[in-house]
């Protein structure tokens, strides 16, 4: 017997957003991608955008996202997303077009393709998950990655000497006149993730305005990467990584 | 207006891609094809076919705006010279994993590293032998004239197109930048979203309407079974496309005793070498590889049976003149002359070379 059968009409309050699919995603528990791809899924329904809505995938453990968002989807090499976004929207300008990529994709090896895409003021919706490690290849070292952090290429802790500074790629991109929306969210709790769907919605808008990039970042967890339990990576990412990437809107124009 | 101009090759490749109906251009500024995108920009195609055109900021964006533009089912394309298209190698081979059609255009120049601006055919090998990662090929055409450079256009979209391979326009700068009499083709209208789905089907990004599945388009397979049938299809691909698409040209061929071997601009300078030595009395002839990809191994080998031996002339340090060995298998000698390095070998020096290894041997 069908779910729908068993309540009744009248009771059904909540229901997974027909833009998911029912695969089961390959994400660790605790981890950040599925509620982000949820909060996407729902704002697509929600907007009724899914047919005209192009996705752009990364390289990393979202490389997948297709799998799980019922829409066409691009994949691109590592870092390249922008440059495919940048082209589609371009072609196609009826449609909505969106990137989602992780921290070493966007901030390291395609820092030239997003600040680039940003300054040309594609209009496209930008998302960056950032959870300051390398997740799919197995917790190395990011730009984004803490300092004092441990990870598998800084094992005993990233240092300036011989790293460098962590990178904040959000505050960077923010001054850009092509930028005309820049927020920072988390999707740790309801009303975190809650708030995240109202910006995502509003870089969807945007996108149809003309008005320029829309860029949401979000803090996010690698419990897996981090070597903690999901409780525990969350406790620590609001500890560590909040006071370093504050949340907020940071421009609306 | 007549459609019989005297442009530069790099004009030509801007305005056959206006006229072929190309709904998008993306590149980056190098020496010696930058009158590519500084053509198009004067044009303004947007104004008219609605066409795009974009200065990317890289050769590597400009080359992932082409795989962004093609899951559209867009014609797209972008233009370099040889330090350029070493960048581009990554998305080339992205573009072959995912079958997405696409137009490259590379003005050659010599190299290694910065190398020269001066005309080089150094690239042979990247471009032929596969210049990224991965068992792929490109259909590479090869045009040695302007004429040409305005015919492949065309004919490499439609190529393209028709196997979903990327296809290649390998020119120099020799071809690019000389002025020729050129007949321009006929202006196509850019095909419109209902058009591209008839004819190439539903398999573009343009958004998943309610009436069919997702259009994923990606290079990736975890499983080694899938990735194994994606390479035997692309293997199938490529043998259909030897069968089918292979292009050549001969000169003074037909009683030849001699056969030099050459492609682009080293086949005109051939064909003058080819002259003076008839003149002489000498029978020469030559073949001119069209197509790189696919080879004419075949009419090669054909060859063999005929003449005394070979020479293959290339600007650069012998790089065809493996194919053309391969081709002819031990049957009859291979010699290779070749300048490289931005050096223009003369039809005069041709001659020496061919007395020297050749007739006289």
């Amino acid at each position: 017997m069908d779910v729908k059968e068993i309540i009744a009409k009248g009771d059904l309050v909540y229901e997974k957003t027909k833009v998911l699919t029912d695969k089961e995603m390959h994400y660790c528990p605790g981890c950040t991608h599925g509620t982000v791809h949820k909060a996407i899924a729902e704002v697509i329904e929600e907007m009724g955008i899914q047919e005209k809505t192009i996705g752009i995938s990364p390289v990393g453990c979202s490389v997948f996202a297709y799998e799980y968002l019922h829409i066409d989807w691009q994949q691109a090499a590592h870092g390249r997303a922008p440059a495919l976004a940048t082209a589609t929207k371009r072609l196609m300008p009826e449609k909505y077009v969106f990137t989602y990529q992780g921290d070493g994709d966007i901030a390291s090896i395609g820092c030239a393709e997003a600040i680039h895409a940003c300054n040309r003021g594609e209009n496209i919706l930008m998302i960056f998950i950032n959870n300051g490690i390398y997740g799919m290849t197995g917790g190395q070292m990011a730009p984004t990655t803490l300092d004092g952090m441990k990870t598998a290429t800084s094992p005993t802790g990233r240092t300036v000497e011989q790293n460098g500074y962590t990178l904040d790629l959000t505050k960077m991109i923010a001054p850009l006149p092509g930028v005309c929306y820049v927020a920072r969210h988390s999707a740790d709790t309801a009303a975190a993730t809650r708030k995240l769907k109202r910006a995502l919605k509003k870089g969807f808008e945007n996108s149809m305005k003309n008005k320029g990039t829309s860029f949401v970042e979000v803090i996010s967890t690698c419990n897996s990467g981090w070597k903690m339990s999901p409780v525990a990576a969350n406790e620590w990412m609001r500890e560590n990584m909040f006071p370093v990437f504050p949340l907020g809107t940071i421009k609306d124009e | 207006m007549s459609d019989v101009k005297l442009l530069k090759g790099n004009e030509v490749i801007a305005e056959a891609a206006i006229r072929c109906g190309c709904d998008g251009y993306f590149g980056y500024p190098i020496t010696p094809q930058s009158e590519v995108m500084e053509t198009l920009m004067e044009r303004a195609p947007w104004n008219t076919t609605g066409m795009v055109v974009l200065q990317a900021e890289s050769e590597v964006a400009a080359i992932n705006m082409v795989y962004g533009g093609a899951c559209c089912g867009k014609k797209v394309m972008t233009s370099s010279s040889s330090p350029g298209v070493s960048l581009k190698q990554e998305g080339i081979s992205y573009l072959c994993g995912a079958e997405l059609p696409c137009l490259i255009v590379n003005v050659q120049r010599g190299g290694p590293g910065l190398g020269t601006i001066q005309p080089s055919q150094a690239d042979y090998f990247q471009t032929v032998k596969g210049g990224g990662h991965g068992d792929y090929k490109l259909i590479v055409l090869a045009p040695n004239s302007v004429q040409e450079m305005n015919d492949f256009v065309d004919l490499g979209f439609e190529l393209s197109f028709k196997y979903r391979v990327p296809a290649m326009i390998l020119s120099d700068g020799m071809i690019g930048q000389m002025m020729e009499k050129v007949t321009l083709s006929p202006k196509k209208p850019r095909r419109t979203e209902e058009e591209i789905i008839k004819e190439d089907g539903d398999w573009a990004t343009t958004g998943k309407t309610a009436d069919r599945e997702q259009n994923v388009i990606t290079s990736l397979a975890l499983k080694a079974e899938e990735q194994e049938a994606t390479n035997l299809r692309l293997q199938a691909k490529y043998k259909e496309i030897q069968e089918n698409e292979v292009r050549y040209e001969t000169y003074k061929a037909d009683d030849a005793e001699y056969l030099l071997v050459a492609f682009g601009s080293c086949s005109r300078i051939c064909s003058k070498t080819v002259d003076t030595a008839r003149e002489d009395g000498i029978k020469l002839g030559m073949i001119r590889p069209i197509t790189l990809f696919p080879f004419p191994t075949k009419q090669i080998k054909e060859f063999a049976k005929q003449v005394k031996g070979f020479m293959t002339v290339e600007m650069n340090a012998g790089q065809m003149v493996e194919d053309v060995r391969l081709a002819v298998n031990g049957e009859k000698p291979v010699e290779f002359y070749g300048r490289f390095g931005g050096i223009i070998p003369s039809p005069e020096e041709i001659r020496v070379a061919l007395e020297k290894q050749l007739f006289n041997k």
